[in-house]
């Protein structure tokens, strides 16, 4: 009791003691650093030294360095910046300052560094305080520097959460930082659901069933996840909230499955075949059924929502192959999205609201694609030749796609930019990994 | 010498013939004794014969009666066995559909109208009807399309009669593949409507 009363107060310390370190008056806040219209085209060099250990003692030094490592590797995962090796170097790190007027720019720029952190570090008696600063080397400007004090333990959420602002004063977005990745694991024959940080780490396990269990989706606000398990023996909806547990459960006749929430609000869409015909309806977020979205003989599936929540699109076989529709939600009216083609499938809408990304079977192979919500322009196909790639799952910043591939054998999550470049696997765990579902930025705590 | 010869014959026949006449005299009781007794061995001996042939005959029956229970029971043996190879078959044979598709084949059908003449016979079973899918395609879309395979199977058993309580459906889309592999063959294996009795 005594403890979680301390580590709340220290909690409460980390979040009260963050405040802009304004050191300089040359401090900014607006930068276009990062090309949001293209921003994977050119990596931004940037050089994180390893943090100044204040008192240099043994602890802080090993802590010091842990911290710099993750903040190079958070840096570099967002797919905007390329680290500078280390080794590179002109000057020793320990001996230069951290502050701007004791910084001498040009042994940053010399080796092509546009962009620098510094940290320095102070551990005692099991709380550290970490001060970051992003400077612009070539304006030997501050571009956001500010003070971290807490546990140990919550060294990883301090450095994420100045990876946040860094991200925020680049490129404008809030970013990825604090995340979460829904996703389905397959262990000794069962499916269950797991969540891991937008990273890749920490995976844990949510649901424990001898059964199947598919598509996790989540609220907006993170709460809750909606998921079809077959744990009752058939394919029904399971509605959860992530702490308290509690929740509903959708078990109509048929298959009660492939559920997306409406933005913004405790409601959702699945499909349900109820009726001998599989449509796609509006649920409340306790299962009871509002009304019924499409109305079309065949399969109607996989909804996902525009961000105002205004539209929705779905996959629908109703022109004898799968292809993505877009319905306005107001008018009912539905348009088709995807022409090239005969199976295309797993729609889900960016967060800027412009895109839709999609899985598209061609010459037998699955591969991930975007496509301009109007459909005026050809979709981007952007995996190649790398197995069989599905359900496509936006950043909460729009910047990032994380998707499940077959290309090194099993089927595990994989991420990339949402222009596909920086391809890479996001975690590895015994059996197969499927159904990736990245969360809304919210998640806090 | 001959008259001589004849009284001697004669004699030899009278004597012995007065011995008999003067001893039956005395014996005669003894004589009906023995005869009742003899009457009595003889029913004994004839009811002893009796009941052997009727026993001779129960046997007989008997081993008939056994011959016919065990012919029954051959016959139910059969008919059982036929019963269960009937059963077995409808929970064995498969239907098997396209790649995407859910309608029906001709030899769908023809399995679909057999299973119904099982259905019919066997007034008092439900039947659970699975849709599965290779594992091409998306796991969400052949979820769906699982399930309208199986509710494909299912019209097609209610427009022969069977009542639609009778019939249950579930899709288990790509999750249950009868044949891992990936190849053709092990696709089309697994693109097919299984049948469970309940």
């Amino acid at each position: 009791m005594l403890n979680k009363s301390v580590f709340k107060i220290i909690f409460i310390c980390l979040i009260a003691t963050v405040f802009f370190l304004t050191e300089s008056a040359h401090c900014r806040t607006e930068y276009d650093y990062i090309d949001i219209n293209n921003p994977f085209i050119r990596k931004i060099p940037i050089a994180v030294p390893v943090f100044k250990p204040i008192s240099g003692s043994g602890g802080e030094k090993f802590l010091s360095q842990e911290a710099s490592n993750l903040l190079s590797k958070s840096l570099e995962f967002t797919g905007y910046f390329k680290i500078i090796d280390r080794d590179a170097y002109l000057v020793d790190p320990e001996k230069s300052d951290i502050i701007v007027s004791n910084i001498n720019f040009k042994n940053w720029t010399g080796i092509g560094a546009e962009l620098l952190i510094t940290g320095s570090l102070f551990l005692k008696d099991n709380i550290i305080e970490m001060e970051l600063r992003l400077y612009d080397t070539f304006k030997g400007l501050l571009i956001v520097g500010k003070r971290y004090k807490g546990v140990v333990n919550n060294q990883r959420k301090m450095i994420h959460r100045f990876c946040g602002e860094v991200i925020y004063k680049l490129a404008g977005s809030k970013g990825i930082f604090g995340s979460k990745i829904a996703f389905v694991s397959k262990n000794s024959g069962n499916k269950n659901i797991y969540l891991c940080e937008f990273d890749g780490h920490n995976p844990e396990q949510l649901t424990y069933n001898k059964s199947i269990a598919l598509s996790p989706a989540w609220s907006s606000d993170a709460k809750w996840i909606a998921y079809t398990s077959y744990s009752k023996g058939k394919p029904d909806l399971y509605i959860k909230h992530l702490k308290d547990k509690h929740g509903a459960i959708v078990a109509k006749k048929g298959i009660n499955i492939t559920p997306a929430w409406v933005p913004g609000k405790f409601s959702l869409a699945a499909t349900l075949s109820f009726s001998g015909d599989s449509e796609i309806y509006l649920l409340t977020g306790t299962g009871k059924i509002i009304k019924k979205l499409t109305n079309n003989w065949g399969i109607d599936v996989s909804p996902t929502f525009s961000p105002d929540g205004d539209k929705m699109a779905f996959v629908s076989n109703r022109s004898g192959s799968p292809q993505i529709y877009i319905m306005d939600l107001d008018s009912g009216q539905v348009k088709r999205l995807t022409f090239q083609g005969r199976y295309n499938t797993c729609p889900n809408w960016s967060p800027n609201g412009d895109k839709i990304a999609y899985s598209g079977m061609g010459n037998g192979q699955i591969n991930i694609y975007t496509i301009n919500v109007e459909g005026e322009s050809p979709a981007l196909q952007l995996t190649h030749d790398s197995g069989n790639n599905e359900s496509p799952t936006w950043s909460p910043d729009g910047s990032l796609i994380a998707f499940s591939s077959t290309r090194e054998g099993p089927c595990r999550i994989y991420v990339m930019t949402a222009y596909g470049t920086d391809q890479r696997c996001l975690l590895a765990l015994p059996g197969e990994q499927t159904d990736p579902q990245w969360s809304p930025r919210v998640i806090d705590n | 010498m001959k008259k001589k010869l004849w009284i001697w014959l004669s004699l030899s026949l009278v004597i012995p013939g007065l011995m008999i006449v003067t001893s039956c005299a005395k014996k005669t009781v003894k004589a009906d004794l023995d005869l009742a007794q003899t009457q009595e061995d003889e029913a004994a001996k004839l009811a002893a014969e009796k009941a052997k042939l009727a026993a001779e005959k129960a046997k007989q029956e008997e081993i008939a009666r056994q011959r016919a229970l065990d012919e029954k029971r051959r016959k139910e043996e059969a008919a059982m066995r036929k019963i269960t190879a009937a059963r077995n078959l409808f929970m064995n044979e498969n239907i098997y559909f396209d790649f995407d598709r859910s309608d029906l084949k001709p030899e769908a059908q023809e399995v679909l109208k057999r299973k119904a003449e099982w259905l019919r016979k066997n007034h008092s079973e439900s039947v659970i009807i699975e849709g599965h899918c290779d594992e091409r395609g998306t796991n969400e879309y052949n979820l769906a399309l699982g399930d309208r395979r199986a509710q494909s199977a299912r019209n097609f058993l209610n427009d022969l009669g069977i009542k639609e309580s009778r019939l249950t459906t579930i899709s288990y889309g790509e999750e249950r593949p009868a044949d891992p592999r990936q190849n053709e063959t092990a696709w089309s294996k697994n693109r097919r409507g299984h049948f469970v009795l309940e």
